[in-house]
């Protein structure tokens, strides 16, 4: 019984302050205070006009989605890589990969801002997507990598057998059995990618991303506003992230997290 | 020999790319960063040089190493604090739910909130802990408390709930994931030979589930010590970590090289924790087959 309310205790934890954030996005009370005073939508109104807030939004938006088309066209022929070939350096390789997201995020950024400094190339949202294309393509690697590992190779051989053309086995045969993992692995590139900050921090130019902006804001202080917009991410990012990781599991036990294991 | 000159040809056709992105954008900002912290600082920026100053200032300048012992223990409070918060929670999902359906339910709603803004998450807190925040305001409203506490926020205690908060859903995977491998027969068989739940649980199940603690703890000390968010919003003026001063170094301060020897020191620090929970983890290995 004891251990029953320690768990849910911890389940509350873990909710209770994002569904505050919820609670006080919708409280009238431009001081983010108890007790609630009323209800009112203003807060969402002032953050949907706001012009900065819209460009970050559109920005990080922008980003998000070239960031996961980098993960893809990377993160796939190195899983790929991995799982079907030997290579000298293969473990060394492994471990690079996943140094991004097993290191400080920081770390990943002020070297790829060093490296860009060295090679004279000017801060913008350019450089921000080629940041989080570095920090992020290890989660479409491990998905995916892991889904291969578990893909019974022997459905390829037949379907060569039986006078496929590598290709036509490849989108017919291959491409559907790693199609979840890849999408699932996607959504979540995407959703890190519209969160991330160490990286950012260090290669965005004159242009914010949303997070830079919330940053920035929330450093100063509280408004009610970032509580608005808050809510509309978290609430966004929730069902981004369920779809995943139910995408990800497809009924198996394996951690759906992308990250270290 | 036909079938493996195709065999190397489909591995560069599928590789070269993949090969060159991550020699230039991992490999090489990594190497330079090393570069970099052997270099001198030199008004306005930096010369190239070979030497080991920034890295003795390091050691040398209380202002540098008492950050680094600090982000040492703070990461390792906070490894704690998720821990305790965490193990009743793994315990409870991996145990005493029989119903999969609500296990696996209750799972994803345990780790969801990875994923759902850090920085927001972070945030919350400073609304909640603030001194015209909701903790001060509802401890006013019940008359628990006449004045607003400035206890609460920006010191470290502060960073190592928020951080705890941020970081739980790393401890209660790893933790639950080696509870469940548990075979029920072991606690079934320590019940049999007399043992109650009590030292059941500290003879049994509590060093098997060591692993994932081990693991879970090895998340959260290398998240929170490389965090620079957390500190910024929610600690003090004493609560600069590793990443606070590798910022200014990079930012407000440039000194790039100073910047990058502490970015490689964080870098060993982590990989040090990594590598020593593996070797634990493979010494202390049980097999329960």
């Amino acid at each position: 019984m004891a251990i029953g309310i320690a768990a849910a205790s911890a389940l509350g934890f873990l909710y209770g302050p994002i569904i505050t954030l919820m609670i006080f996005s919708f409280n009238d009370n431009p001081i983010t205070k108890l007790p609630l005073t009323g209800w009112t939508l203003e807060w969402y109104y002032k953050a949907l006009t706001n012009p900065d807030l819209l460009a970050a939004l559109w920005n990080s938006v922008i980003v998000a989605a070239a960031a996961v088309v980098i993960c893809l066209a990377i993160g796939i022929p190195t899983a790929f890589a991995l799982d079907r070939f030997d290579f000298r350096g293969k473990t060394i390789f492994r471990r690079l990969v996943i140094l991004p997201i097993t290191l400080p995020g920081i770390i990943t950024g002020v070297s790829i801002l060093a490296f860009f400094s060295m090679m004279g190339v000017r801060l913008s949202l350019w450089t921000v997507i080629v940041g989080h294309g570095t920090a992020l393509t290890a989660i479409v690697v491990t998905n995916v990598f892991a889904r291969l590992q578990r893909f019974d190779r022997r459905i390829e051989e037949a379907s060569a057998d039986i006078g496929a053309r590598p290709w036509q086995t490849f989108i017919f045969i291959t491409l559907p059995n790693i199609r979840s993992a890849v999408i699932g692995s996607s959504l979540i590139a995407f959703t890190v990618s519209f969160d991330e900050i160490p990286v950012t921090y260090f290669l965005t130019g004159r242009d914010n991303t949303l997070p830079m902006y919330i940053w920035s804001v929330v450093r100063r202080g509280i408004t009610p506003e970032i509580n608005a917009i808050g809510t509309i991410i978290v609430v966004f990012s929730m069902v981004l992230i369920f779809v995943s990781v139910l995408m990800i599991y497809d009924g198996r036990q394996d951690t759906p997290t992308g990250r270290r294991n | 020999m036909k079938q493996h000159t195709r065999n190397i040809r489909n591995f560069w056709l599928l590789f070269t790319g993949p090969a060159i992105w991550w020699s230039l954008v991992l490999l090489v900002p990594y190497l330079i960063m090393l570069m970099i912290s052997f270099y001198t600082r030199k008004f306005p920026f930096h010369v190239p040089d070979f030497q080991f100053g920034n890295y003795v200032k390091l050691i040398e300048d209380p202002q540098y190493y008492l950050v680094l012992f600090r982000s040492i223990k703070i990461a390792f409070l906070v490894g704690v604090t998720a821990f305790l918060i965490s193990y009743p929670l793994a315990y409870c999902l991996a145990r005493k739910i029989s119903s999969d359906r609500w296990r696996l339910l209750l799972y994803v709603a345990t780790i969801i909130p990875l994923w759902v803004s850090y920085l927001l998450r972070a945030y919350t807190w400073k609304t909640i802990l603030g001194s015209e925040g909701i903790l001060n305001s509802f401890l006013m409203w019940t008359g628990v408390i006449q004045e607003p506490s400035t206890f609460f926020l920006y010191n470290q205690f502060a960073m190592v709930i928020t951080m705890a908060y941020i970081f739980t859903p790393f401890m209660v995977m790893p933790v639950y994931a080696s509870l469940e491998k548990i075979p029920s027969s072991l606690i079934e068989a320590s019940k049999d030979l007399g043992a109650n739940r009590v030292s059941t649980f500290l003879k049994i199940t509590l060093p098997l589930s060591m692993p994932g603690v081990l693991a879970g703890f090895t998340f959260t000390f290398c998240l929170s010590a490389g965090d620079f968010i957390s500190p910024t919003l929610v600690g003090g003026p004493y609560s600069n970590m590793v990443a606070n001063v590798v910022a200014t170094q990079f930012g407000i301060a440039m000194n790039w090289p100073l910047g990058s020897a502490l970015g490689i020191v964080l870098l060993f620090i982590v990989l040090a924790v990594i590598t020593l929970s593996d070797r634990l983890e493979r010494a202390g290995r049980i097999n329960l087959a």
